[in-house]
């Protein structure tokens, strides 16, 4: 540890350590200045000069975000002449910004709205000239509004630096500086891969998922419709959070239930998907173990991940798992083994799913996934969405009854429900595929080593003295960093999770907005909500996806067996290579893996 | 001695022509026997052709005989003896090199200018350090750099002195960086020494996007080499290998200009490896600019380089500890490069003796604007504004009055005659209400409305700011509306405070100097004008009459009804019958001013 | 998509192919543009999706580039200018009805060029040239007391003399 130094806030000592910032060091003694740019996980931009603060020997305001301190150092954080500067430039965004807070989806859960409060700002003195720009509404999951950016520049860092997607770019200058993918070219024909953690770290409107809710809500109001939806594992974890819970509090019970009222005929659970989708990704991988298959695998369930593969890893297309992923095997068995089961028509049915997740969005509409001139699910929406349908339809959350799903597609085992953690699609198939190929039931079904936020983690287990060595990478930057080391070295591993986004599905893009003591991407948050899942897969009794019955009995009556053809016909799908390429700097595909 | 102007460049006839001292003491200090010894070496080295020697009168300059000028050059050695001649010969005569040591103390670098021009009382009152060898040499040709003792400070620095000597050197001189920000040159080169890195980079900021400046684009288009020499010397204090000029792309011949000189010192050995044959490397590279004024502030210049869009980043880290590509850089300014061969050569101590107290040296101006001679005027730091306007600049033509001088550019503030006799140095601009900058000195007269001018250069910084941070992206826009208003007669009690608060929030919040600077010109015309604000926007009225807006033309009672104004007006707003005094409707008026033009009897009256 | 004359093509991927064996190779980013506009006189989108292969540097940042930088042209410049003056002497004596005609006429739109790339239309402002209104600047020459037929016959001596220009 190395030496403290003392610095002086408003007056005060404090002994704080070296080699940070004002901020930082400001952050750790109950300071909080205000700020809009800067985020922890990002770079360091300086950009919104809203955190500027007073030190002593310095001509002019600094930038706190990105200012050292230094022993002796003098800061004021409080004077006359720096609310007065904060509160114009608040104001001086507020002036080129729509005045529509009240129609905005953010409207109460606005990083702006929450900072001109703070700001105290009763009058518009320097109003003028507002940017004027068309809604970009092309993608089917992340729409684009730049008239309500305030060029904090976060979109931009996080879409180049964490994902590595690089879709997004300030461009122009000045005055006409706007956020946009090259060539201005509308989001659907750019290489985004509708991850939507822009939209997860944007502090406006100016990302936004696409909404389909009056959509739904049209659906669920026409008796014509055979109502059916599913949820995710992660929307259960964090659905509480738009509600005021604390977070990491599961509600599954509550949310079936406020589904049923909502209107929906059956409720089932993306979980038992899962289950599914290990049944059929286990076997795929055993398969491929054992007749020299191309290996490694790298599983698929994350649709970001798939139309990043398709545009910047064509290459990698054969060692991908051709299983559909969990919502998209659910929607498949909805439309055939349920309709025919209850005998409904499944052109009647509206299958609806609430997911965690933006790329979901995308998924829904690939044609490949279409089946006997269907598609597995009709309507996508994200847990934002559908806490708000919720909110909106009169129905009391936090005090309804808890309920079960649906058979024959709501039962579900634990490891189903880790599917939304990253590391969890992993250790499901552990469970599975040891058993399987060992035919021992595997005693430490808690495989520690795939769990946690490190950005890639390595692990091996022993499967009848064959040694198998995994990986798992969780957000697309650390996927590309992984893929390099594949490309590489195609023996080092032989089975791979790739999850699309920080901290798996439980930090996708449609996940609820930060509320106001946290920040969006808190690892704090991402780990409470994990955790929750976790949790719930220990209250199970059934663990393993294989001792699911109803699974079982979906094999028995239906699908027959893993990979037979009724399997690879609706729970199989194929990948190609598509365009735009995208293209990953050298600077991002540098290995940090070890030896 | 003939026409020295042309001898200089011509070097077709004779290679050299040297002169020595004839008069009574030169010849009692053996000047005859120096002679002998000449022809001799001549001879032997084969050069009795190409180089000529002619006896001149007494000099005057008794107690430094004997003397022997050598043109072209005019290198001045003195108290030449017998022994020195064979060195003379073959390291000056056959290698281009002088002999420092014998060159006599008082032969200054800026004076080659001096002899030539001194008459011409437009540079005569100047003092040409960092533009000396400007229009006496041709850029195109390394021998005549060399032959005004070029690179003979990179030799210095090579043989004599150790990197922490040069850097004394300058930190002594007392330079301060001439981009505009007047930073302390030689402790720039010492923090950027300090750092332990195995890669370093020299960077010349040839950026210039001051509109009205040229300074820079005319020493490198005139000396190219200086800045090369600089740039070489720097690298070698501070211990970089690599240097970069970044100059913008609106400057094609300064770039050609450069690219042959590179090429030139490469052939020369004077970069690339093994320099002059010590182990010292240097190389040099150009990386063009593409049309952002914001590229001239040093983080954005290094992002530029780096392939990115031009925008600054918060500092510290300062480009000394982590500047290109991550590794200590050192930035200077042309004209700062430019000093640096003087100020080893001439010597700190010597550099010391111009300037004031806290400013050293000399700086160049680029005058522009309503002076008689508008142009490059390069004097020592402490003349006087009044000295530059007037003694040098002629004053103000067509007898109207001075109203104000800008200084630094569009960042700088307009100073009113009260500040005439403020004797120019960093210090006294800042104390006045404005910068010193890069240079630039646009002179004012009466007929110039300082609210518009003060909207102009807003326009301009607003269309450069590159949008980064909020209070210049969008407090610029706010004030370039308000001043708008105000010069179209929309102007509202209020305005003026609006655009001081604004103006003062962006000066302290900026994350750079381009948003730190903009609002000057706005708030010294506020400060040292405002009546004219207050008859804008309070009487709606521009003294200067330049804002079309506010002024009203009417026909007054010299009209003789010739109907000139009538014919011309483009949208029929005159009316009138021949012979008799015609009018003006106001409401019709556009204001475009064709009748003032076309009126041959004065009979129009704009106000 | 406008086909690019292939010998500048190769030129310019010969460049590419060069600086990107240097170190920090896409640093030179900005000098690939310089050459781009150097042999085309503006920056081509299929130039900057080559670029972007070439120096390994995402479409993105080259856009992002490319846009902050006034001195590259995104899109083709005509050989002549054509500024239309819309000033109010101008307005009021039929500028908008000239630039009708002109935009009929060439066959594009304010700030575009015409397919044969001789001419690129602009607004201007006020030219200063009202005693003559309406006028338009062609490159730096003034005409001036236009009307539909005086346009159409000024476009017309242009189109001649690019044609001359042509069998030379």
């Amino acid at each position: 540890m190395s030496q403290m130094i003392t610095i002086t806030i408003n007056g005060k000592d404090y002994r704080v350590e070296p080699n940070q910032t004002v901020m930082q060091a400001a952050d750790t003694l109950g300071f909080k200045i205000p700020r809009l740019c800067y985020h922890p996980k990002l770079s360091i931009e300086g950009a919104c000069r809203v955190c500027i603060v007073e030190v002593e020997g310095q001509r002019n305001f600094v930038a706190s975000c990105a200012f050292p301190v230094s022993d002796g150092m003098k800061i004021k954080t409080n004077t006359h002449a720096l609310r007065r500067a904060r509160r114009d430039i608040v104001e001086l965004i507020i002036d080129n910004h729509p005045m529509d807070c009240h129609t905005c989806e953010r409207d109460g859960n606005c990083e702006l709205q929450r900072l001109a409060a703070s700001m105290g700002i009763r009058a518009r003195h320097f109003a003028g000239e507002r940017k004027r720009y068309e809604e970009d509404l092309s993608s089917e999951a992340v729409i684009r509004n730049p008239e309500k950016c305030i060029l904090c520049g976060r979109c931009v860092r996080m879409c180049s630096e964490i994902q590595q997607v690089h879709n997004l770019t300030q461009a122009h200058r000045g005055f006409q500086t706007v956020v946009m993918p090259a060539y201005d070219l509308p989001m659907a024909e750019s290489v985004c891969t509708a991850c939507g953690q822009c939209i997860n770290v944007c502090p406006t409107a100016a990302f936004v998922e696409k909404n389909y809710t009056q959509e739904l809500f049209e659906q669920l109001n026409d008796p014509e419709r055979v109502k059916v939806v599913q949820f995710a594992p992660s929307v259960r974890a964090a659905i509480g959070e738009a509600f005021g819970l604390p977070i990491g509090q599961n509600m599954e019970g509550q949310l079936i239930a406020a589904l049923r009222k909502l209107g929906f005929d059956y409720v089932f659970d993306t979980q038992f998907g899962a289950d599914l989708t290990i049944m059929e990704e286990a076997n795929e991988f055993l398969e491929r173990l054992q007749n020299k298959g191309t290996l490694p695998m790298i599983t698929s369930c994350s649709s970001a991940w798939m139309k990043c593969l398709e545009q910047f890893y064509p290459d990698l297309i054969d060692n991908v798992s051709t299983c559909k992923s969990p919502m998209s095997m659910q929607g498949a068995m909805i439309k055939t083994y349920f309709a025919d089961k209850m005998g409904i028509d499944p052109t009647k049915i509206c299958s609806a799913a609430a997911m965690c997740c933006t790329a979901k969005k995308y998924e829904a509409e690939r044609p490949e996934l279409m089946f006997d001139g269907m598609r597995g699910v009709d309507v996508v929406v994200t847990t934002r969405e559908i806490a708000w349908m919720i909110k909106s339809a009169g129905i009391d959350f936090v005090n309804i009854q808890p309920e079960k799903a649906d058979h024959p597609l709501g039962l579900s085992s634990g490891a189903g429900a880790i599917f939304g953690a990253t590391g969890g699609v992993m250790e499901a198939a552990i469970r599975t595929a040891y058993e399987l190929y060992t035919g021992q039931t595997l005693v430490d079904i808690e495989v520690e080593g795939v769990r946690g936020l490190k950005g890639i983690k390595e692990g091996s287990l022993t499967m009848d003295g064959q040694e198998i060595r995994v990986a798992v990478a969780h957000g697309l930057g650390n996927a590309c960093k992984l893929l390099e080391v594949v490309r590489q070295d195609p023996q080092r591993y032989h089975f791979i999770e790739i999850m699309g986004c920080p901290g798996g599905c439980v930090g996708g893009g449609g996940q609820p907005y930060a509320a106001i003591n946290t920040i969006p991407l808190d690892d704090k948050a991402l780990k409470k909500r994990a955790q929750a899942l976790y949790d719930l897969d220990r209250g199970k009794t059934i663990r393993r996806s294989h001792d699911n019955p109803d699974v079982q009995k979906l094999y028995k009556e239906f699908l027959q067996h893993p990979l037979s053809s009724v399997s690879h016909k609706y729970l199989h799908t194929h990948y190609k290579a598509k365009l735009p390429k995208g293209i990953i700097p050298k600077e991002a595909k540098k290995i940090e893996v070890t030896q | 001695m003939g026409d020295l102007t042309e001898r200089t460049m011509d070097v077709k006839e004779t290679r050299y022509k040297l002169t020595l001292c004839d008069g009574t003491a030169c010849i009692h200090n053996h000047s005859k026997a120096v002679q002998q010894a000449l022809e001799t070496e001549l001879d032997k080295h084969g050069l009795k052709d190409s180089v000529s020697i002619h006896l001149s009168g007494c000099l005057g300059m008794c107690t430094k005989g004997p003397i022997l000028i050598v043109n072209p050059g005019y290198i001045m050695y003195g108290r030449v003896q017998v022994e020195d001649v064979p060195e003379i010969v073959e390291s000056h005569l056959v290698n281009n090199k002088a002999v420092t040591r014998l060159i006599i103390t008082e032969d200054h670098l800026y004076n080659r200018f001096f002899r030539i021009f001194g008459d011409v009382d437009f540079f005569g009152k100047q003092m040409r350090i960092a533009l000396r060898n400007c229009g006496i040499i041709d850029p195109e040709n390394i021998d005549n750099y060399l032959s005004l003792r070029g690179y003979e400070a990179l030799a210095k620095a090579l043989e004599t002195m150790t990197p922490g000597q040069v850097i004394e050197e300058v930190k002594k001189s007392g330079l301060r960086g001439r981009g505009g920000a007047g930073f302390p040159t030689g402790l720039k080169w010492e923090f950027t020494a300090n750092q332990d890195s195995d890669e370093k980079y020299v960077i010349c900021n040839a950026d210039e996007g001051d509109p009205g400046a040229f300074m820079d684009r005319s020493a490198i288009e005139g000396d190219p080499h200086t800045v090369l020499e600089g740039m070489m010397i720097g690298g070698y204090a501070i211990g970089a290998g690599k240097g970069i000029i970044y100059i913008r792309a609106e400057y094609p011949l300064a770039i050609k200009r450069l690219e042959k000189a590179i090429a030139s010192a490469r052939e020369h050995g004077l970069l690339g490896e093994n320099i002059l044959g010590s182990d010292f490397a240097f190389d040099i590279e150009i990386r063009l600019g593409a049309g952002a004024f914001v590229c001239g502030e040093e983080t954005a210049l290094i992002h530029s380089i780096e392939g990115h869009r031009g925008m600054p980043r918060p500092r510290p880290p300062y480009p000394s500890v982590k500047g290109l590509f991550g590794k200590p850089t050192l930035i200077n300014n042309v004209e700062t490069w430019a000093n640096i061969p003087v100020i080893l050569l001439d010597g700190a101590d010597w550099f010391n003796t111009v300037g004031t107290e806290t400013s050293k040296g000399t700086k160049v101006f680029a005058v522009a604007g309503r002076v008689q001679n508008t142009g490059l005027v390069e004097v020592p730091m402490g003349t006087t504004l009044r000295e530059i306007i007037y003694d040098i600049c002629g004053g103000i033509p067509n007898g109207k009055r001075f109203k104000a001088v800008q200084t630094g550019g569009p960042s700088g503030g307009c100073l009113p005659e009260h500040y005439l006799d403020t004797e120019i140095d960093y210090e006294s601009l800042a104390k006045a209400g404005s910068i010193m900058g890069s240079g630039g000195m646009i002179v004012i007269d009466e007929d110039s409305c300082m609210v518009s001018l003060a909207r102009f250069f807003l326009e301009f910084t607003q269309d450069e700011s590159c949008g980064k941070c909020t209070p210049c992206r969008e407090g610029t826009k706010r004030m370039y509306e308000i001043l708008t208003r105000i010069t179209e007669g929309q102007g509202q009690p209020g305005d003026i405070e609006k655009l001081q608060r604004l103006g003062e929030m962006i000066k302290h919040s900026s994350l750079c100097g381009l948003g730190q600077s903009a609002p000057n010109p706005v708030l010294s015309t506020i400060e040292n004008f405002r009546e004219e604000y207050e008859e804008h926007i309070q009487d709606k009225k521009c003294r200067a009459g330049q804002c079309t807006a506010l002024l009203s033309y009417t026909i007054n009672d010299k009209c003789v009804g010739c109907g000139a104004c009538k014919r011309v007006c483009p949208v029929n707003a005159i009316e009138g019958v021949r012979k008799e005094k015609h009018r003006i409707l106001q409401e019709v008026c556009i204001r475009c001013g064709q009748c003032y033009e076309v009126c041959k009897f004065d009979a129009i009256t704009k106000a | 998509m406008t086909e690019l004359a292939q010998d500048k093509m190769t030129t310019l991927r010969e460049f590419m192919a060069e600086v990107s064996n240097k170190d920090y190779a896409e640093s030179y980013l900005i000098a690939v543009l310089h050459k781009t506009q150097e042999l085309f006189g503006y920056v081509p989108r299929q130039v900057m999706d080559e670029a972007s292969e070439a120096l390994q540097i995402p479409t993105a940042h080259i856009w992002g580039v490319a846009t902050f930088y006034h001195y590259f042209n995104l899109e083709p410049i005509g050989r002549h200018t054509i500024s239309v003056c819309m000033g109010t002497a101008c307005y009021v004596k039929g500028a908008t009805q000239v630039l009708d005609v002109l935009k009929k006429e060439l066959g594009v739109e304010v700030g575009k060029t015409t397919e044969d790339r001789l001419f690129t239309l602009q607004e201007a402002r006020c030219l200063g040239a009202c005693g003559i209104a309406p006028v338009i600047m062609i490159d730096d020459k003034i005409y001036g007391e236009l009307d539909a037929k005086k346009t159409v016959e000024i476009i017309n001596q242009y189109r001649k003399a690019a044609a001359e220009s042509r069998k030379v």
